[in-house]
Order: structure tokens, then C-alpha cells, then sequence
């Protein structure tokens, strides 16, 4: 339920505020300090093919692999950098705050935890920019925040990046990435946001406006079953791991190996599941030529 | 006498396994036992009650999920006056984990589905025990589609472990036909009516789960996972899951509480496996009377009810944006 606890916390105050907290962090931008599986270290290993890259090159390189072409994660400012033009970002949301509502054991350490690890307070990041020039409201999945787990407040804030979508007839992309579905701690009230989440989603529908999904490595659970599918566009990033339930529970469920590159970006395009798998130094190229084509629509019987 | 019986329910069956003996020795010698057979039938009802008022989750849940409680056919066959099942997803296949159909309850057409699980462990896997696959939903999906254009409204009975965890529901995209169920059940224009009448397992039973009144039988549950794989996860011990079903808030009164759930729908003293029709009359009197509320709004109405539920749901701390005032915030907006 929704509660409206007027909070002495008022770090946000204006929007503007926000514009340059984000060009702030574009600054950092290509300097190798990105999170999760790249350290601050100056080399990292190639999960894929063992090649020691420098860092350095690595970022420039978009974190893929200068040898095999392995897709690293990125968290969701470096996807932001990667896709949105230049101080065109304006993030929004981010005056909702996690609470335990069913008081469940060790949520608030494991929260904190991954709020200091990741430097976010929730797993979703949402705001408005342009891509190519194209004005667009946007929602990023950070997979290093506990999984990229949807809870309340993350269902909130992509509801509410939908229905500005809605409101201000802008183009939504949703970038999903987290495997952990819907996150345990907050028990239905997780599992519930994806039903929220989808029927706004037809309110856009209804609309007659232009919903892109960009699965990236991981999307499973409670996020692929439910907004992660729902684009009239969906795209995977090169050889990401898509699905519904995991390979473990899977396994476990049938008693047999799996096949090799089950539940990857390829898998789903050759299953009828996504629309198109394109690389990382493609994307952003693929995002402008659709919504430059879809800018375009109206004029036939105008 | 049930063969399956749950561990807090042995006092009960031993009391009347032994009203059954005595009455059984009464005939044989012709002794009248009746005092004594009365005053056993006095404690029994008495234990009963102790029993079940103050159930554990964990037993609820043990509940929820007996092999002989009601199954999804076993309902509609006593409540309604006719039904006919339909079959197919007019894509791949017919599912028969998750079943439905057009019938009616007096006058009142309904289109049903639900999912369905097995009497015996032949029939189970025959049902693959109420896992469904993609074209379960998306059968359930063109049914409820066929209930709107004749302006039918829609009955959803849950139960089932969850959705199918397999490479071929992989290969056909489980994820899409969960996520496209709740898109399109949240803009049917007739009324929708949810209930758990077993096991609310995760997304597997949100795939049939969006509409105008969600109510759970007494004795069900619906969670977000399975307790036994929360345990796993999150204490790496399956062993937990006592624990975790105490956490997870899965039962039909915490689930009130948490206002996911509109009404709980009791059960008969024991459960709805001890009286299969005393049970269905509840069950049909909650459907009448709900979808006579729904219908009492206009169509537009009913869809701006049904968005406003599911919109609501969610517990977090807003904070305002207090020291600018609302014009001054308007301005930094409009930039
Ligand atoms: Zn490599």
C-alpha cells in the first residue's frame, strides 16, 4: 500500500539538481570504473576466452572482449552512457525509499549492502533523455543491485516511467537485466508489481505508443514474465542469458543436461521469442533507426 | 477414512477411527455404547476446533496443497448447471494442466478456467500436477478473449505449484504467455473474478490472476516462490521452509492484511477435502454475490477499479520534495 510518509530526507529537491548529478557521473565516463566483474584493478580476465585485457582498453571497447567479443555486464550508468546522447539525461524517481514491509529476517542488512556496493538505492533506474535526438522516457535494470530483483519500489518506478511515457506520448525502452525475478523479501507485494507494471503497460498499448524491450544478460523471472516481454519491440543483447525459470531449477526439474546455448539471446531469436539480437556497439544505432522510422508514422492518410 | 493424512491431523483420525470401533464393537456384542460414543464425538469436534483456529502456515500450506482437497473440475462440477469444456490453443496443443471452458450457474453464463491437477499420481503426471505450459495460458487467453466478445464474465481458479520449469515451455516462450495473460486480463471489458483454491504459485498462478476481486479459499496460499526454494536461496537449507513460509506472508490472512487480497472465502471445519459440497456452496455463493457487486459499475468503471487494485500495490517510503513550492517545482520541470 501506498504511504505517504512525509520524510525529513529532501536530497532531491529539484529536477535540475538531478540534470547535473548526471553529468557529473558522465565525466567518469570511459575511465575504467565501472562495477561488478571489472574491478579497479588494472587487468581484468575474460570470462569467455581467459585473455587479460587491460582496462582501460576494455572500457573504450565498451566491455567487450577485444579477442572474443564476450559481452561484460554493465551496470546501469554505463548502459545510460552507452545509449543516451550526451547531458540529455534527467533522472527521476528517486525520492522512493525500500522499507521491510513484511519485517523480513536480514532485508535491511542485505539492502544496505548492495546500496554501498552499487552506489543506488533500488535496482531500477528511470528517467527521461534522447537517443539520436529522439526524446524518450527510460528505465534501466541494474543487475548488480541484489540480482536485479523487482520489488515494490522497483515495480513503482517503472509504473511510473511507464505512465510518463504515457502522459507526455514519448517512446518507453526498458532495458531489463536482473535475474532474480521478483524479489523474496517483499514476498506478493514483489510478485504484484508484475501484474502493476503490465497493466500499465496496456494503458500504453491502448495508447498506440511505442514500447522497445531490451533484454541484457541476465533477464529471467518475475521481469522476463512480465514488462521484459510485453514490448511491440523486443531486443537482446548478443548472447545473453534469457528465460523464464533458471537453468538450475530446470535441471533439477527434468533430470537431464540442458542443451548448449539454452535460454541465450540466440536461443529466444530462433524460438520466435525476441525480434532482433544485436551486439553491444550496435545498439544504440538499432534504438535510433527504429525510432526514427517510428517518428515517422501518421503520415500515410495525413 | 483418508489415506493421505497430514501430521496435524492424526488426534482427529485416531478419535474417529475410534468412534468407528466402538460403534462397530456395539453391533458385534450388542452392548449400548452410546454415551460413550457421544461424549468421543463431543471431543472430537472439540479438537477439531483447537486444531484448526490456530493453524501455522506451515500447515496451511500442507493444507492448501492435500492430494484429495477439490480440484479445479471437482468445483465446477458442483457449482454449476451445465459446462462444457473447450479445448486447445489453436497454436500448438491443448494443455491439461490448466483447463476451461463456457457454463453456467442458474442463469448466469461464466467462462471458467483453471488450473488442474490429478486425483491419483496417474492422473498427475496426466495434468503434469497443475504445472502448466505457454499454451495453457495462451488457451486460457483465447478463451477469456471468446468470454468478452459474448460478454460473459470470466472465472479464474488457482491452483497450481507454479508454471512449468522445462526446456519446451523454455523453447515457447513461458515468460511471454504469463506476461501477455496479465497485459490483456487487466483491459477485458467483463467482469474477472480470481480464486485461489489451492496453491497461489508464483507467476504460474498470476498467468490467470489479474482481475476485479481476488479472494483465497481459508486454507491456501500464494506466494511469490515456493518456501522450500526461498529456504534453499536464502538460508541454503530446504529444511528451512517452516521458517520461510512464517516469512514469506503467503497465507489468505496475512494477504488480507496486506490488501492483495480482497476476501477470504472459509472453509469448512477440517478443510475443504472433508466436504467437497459444503465447500462448492461457499465457493458459488462468493462468485454470485462478487460479480453482482462488479456488475453493478459500468464497464469503464469496473477497468478503473481493476487498474486502481493492482496500481496500489506496493509498501515504500515517499519522500517529498519539500523547502520548493509547488509553483517553483513547476518551473524547474518546465525548463
Ligand atoms: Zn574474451
Amino acid at each position: 500500500m501506498f504511504k505517504d510518509w512525509f520524510g525529513s530526507k529532501s536530497k532531491y529537491v529539484t529536477v535540475k539538481r538531478q540534470k547535473e548529478k548526471s553529468k557529473e557521473k558522465k565525466k567518469k565516463k570511459g575511465k575504467g570504473k565501472g562495477k561488478g566483474k571489472i574491478t579497479d584493478e588494472l587487468w581484468t580476465k575474460c570470462k569467455n576466452c581467459g585473455e587479460i585485457i587491460f582496462n582501460k582498453k576494455l572500457a573504450q571497447n565498451l566491455k567487450v572482449c577485444l579477442e572474443c567479443e564476450y559481452h561484460f555486464r554493465l551496470n546501469s550508468q554505463e548502459r545510460l552512457n552507452l545509449l543516451i546522447d550526451e547531458d540529455s539525461f534527467t533522472e527521476f524517481g528517486e525520492e522512493l525509499e525500500t522499507v521491510n514491509p513484511l519485517e523480513f529476517p536480514k532485508y535491511e542488512s542485505k539492502l544496505k549492502k548492495y546500496q554501498e556496493k552499487t552506489g543506488l538505492d533500488e535496482a531500477v533506474v528511470t528517467g527521461e533523455g534522447q537517443i539520436g535526438g529522439h526524446r524518450v522516457a527510460i528505465a534501466v535494470i541494474d543487475a548488480n543491485f541484489l540480482m536485479g530483483s523487482m520489488n515494490s519500489v522497483v515495480g513503482e518506478k517503472v509504473t511510473r516511467v511507464i505512465e510518463t511515457a504515457l502522459n507526455e506520448e514519448l517512446p518507453l525502452i526498458i532495458i531489463s537485466g536482473g535475474g532474480g525475478g521478483a524479489r523474496m523479501y517483499e514476498g506478493m507485494l514483489s510478485l504484484m508489481q508484475m501484474a502493476k507494471t503490465s497493466a500499465a503497460l496496456a494503458k500504453l498499448d491502448d495508447a498506440g505508443q511505442l514500447f522497445i524491450s531490451v533484454l541484457t544478460d541476465p533477464t529471467y523471472g518475475g521481469i522476463s514474465a512480465s514488462f521484459a516481454s510485453l514490448g511491440d519491440i523486443i531486443i537482446a543483447e548478443k548472447e545473453a542469458k534469457i528465460g523464464f525459470a533458471g537453468p538450475r531449477v530446470i535441471k533439477q526439474t527434468i533430470n537431464k543436461d540442458l542443451p548448449s546455448g539454452f535460454q541465450t539471446s540466440e536461443f529466444q531469436l530462433e524460438h520466435g521469442m525476441v525480434d532482433k539480437v544485436v551486439g553491444r556497439k550496435e545498439m544504440k544505432d538499432v534504438l535510433v533507426r527504429i525510432l526514427d522510422i517510428h517518428s515517422l508514422r501518421g503520415e500515410v492518410n495525413a | 477414512m483418508p489415506k493421505d493424512h497430514l501430521e496435524f491431523e492424526k488426534p482427529l483420525i485416531e478419535l474417529e477411527d475410534k468412534i468407528k470401533e466402538l460403534k462397530q464393537f456395539m453391533q458385534e456384542k450388542d452392548i449400548d455404547l452410546t454415551d460413550e460414543i457421544e461424549r468421543l464425538k463431543e471431543k472430537s469436534e472439540r479438537v477439531k476446533q483447537e486444531v484448526y483456529s490456530e493453524l501455522e502456515p506451515w500447515q496451511i500450506l500442507k493444507l492448501a496443497r492435500h492430494a484429495e482437497r477439490p480440484t479445479t473440475l471437482d468445483y465446477i462440477n458442483l457449482i454449476c448447471d451445465d459446462f462444457i469444456e473447450l479445448h486447445g490453443d489453436r497454436n500448438y496443443g491443448d494443455d491439461r494442466a490448466l483447463i476451461g471452458g463456457i457454463g453456467k450457474i442458474g442463469d448466469q453464463p461464466l467462462t471458467i478456467v483453471g488450473h488442474q491437477k490429478g486425483k491419483s499420481t496417474k492422473d498427475n503426471i496426466n495434468r503434469n500436477f497443475g504445472m502448466a505450459h505457454p499454451e495453457g495460458y495462451r488457451k486460457a487467453l483465447r478463451l477469456m478473449k471468446q468470454a468478452e466478445k459474448f460478454n460473459r464474465p470470466i472465472l479464474a481458479l488457482i491452483n497450481t505449484p507454479g508454471a512449468y520449469p522445462g526446456i519446451e515451455a523454455e523453447e515457447r516462450g513461458q515468460a511471454e504467455a504469463i506476461a501477455k495473460n496479465m497485459m490483456e486480463m487487466a483491459r477485458l471489458k467483463v467482469p474477472i473474478i480470481i480464486i485461489v483454491t489451492g496453491e497461489g504459485g508464483s507467476g504460474g498462478a498470476l498467468g490467470i490472476g489479474v482481475g476485479d476481486k481476488i479472494m483465497m479459499l481459508e486454507y491456501t496460499y500464494y506466494s511469490v516462490c515456493s518456501p522450500e526454494a526461498c529456504a534453499a536461496i536464502l538460508w541454503k537449507d530446504a529444511s528451512e521452509a517452516k521458517t520461510a513460509a512464517e516469512a514469506l506472508k503467503l497465507t489468505a490472512k496475512d494477504l488480507l492484511e496486506l490488501g492483495i487480497v480482497d476476501e477470504i472465502i472459509n472453509e469448512p471445519l477440517g478443510g475443504a477435502h472433508k466436504a467437497f459440497k459444503e465447500s462448492a456452496e461457499l465457493l458459488k455463493e462468493a462468485i454470485l454475490t462478487n460479480l453482482q457487486e462488479i456488475q453493478s459499475f459500468s464497464i469503464s468503471e469496473m477497468l478503473e477499479k481493476r487498474y486502481d487494485k493492482f496500481r496500489q500495490i506496493g509498501e515504500y517510503i515517499e519522500h517529498s520534495r519539500i523547502e520548493v513550492n509547488d509553483e517553483q517545482q513547476d518551473e524547474v520541470v518546465n525548463e
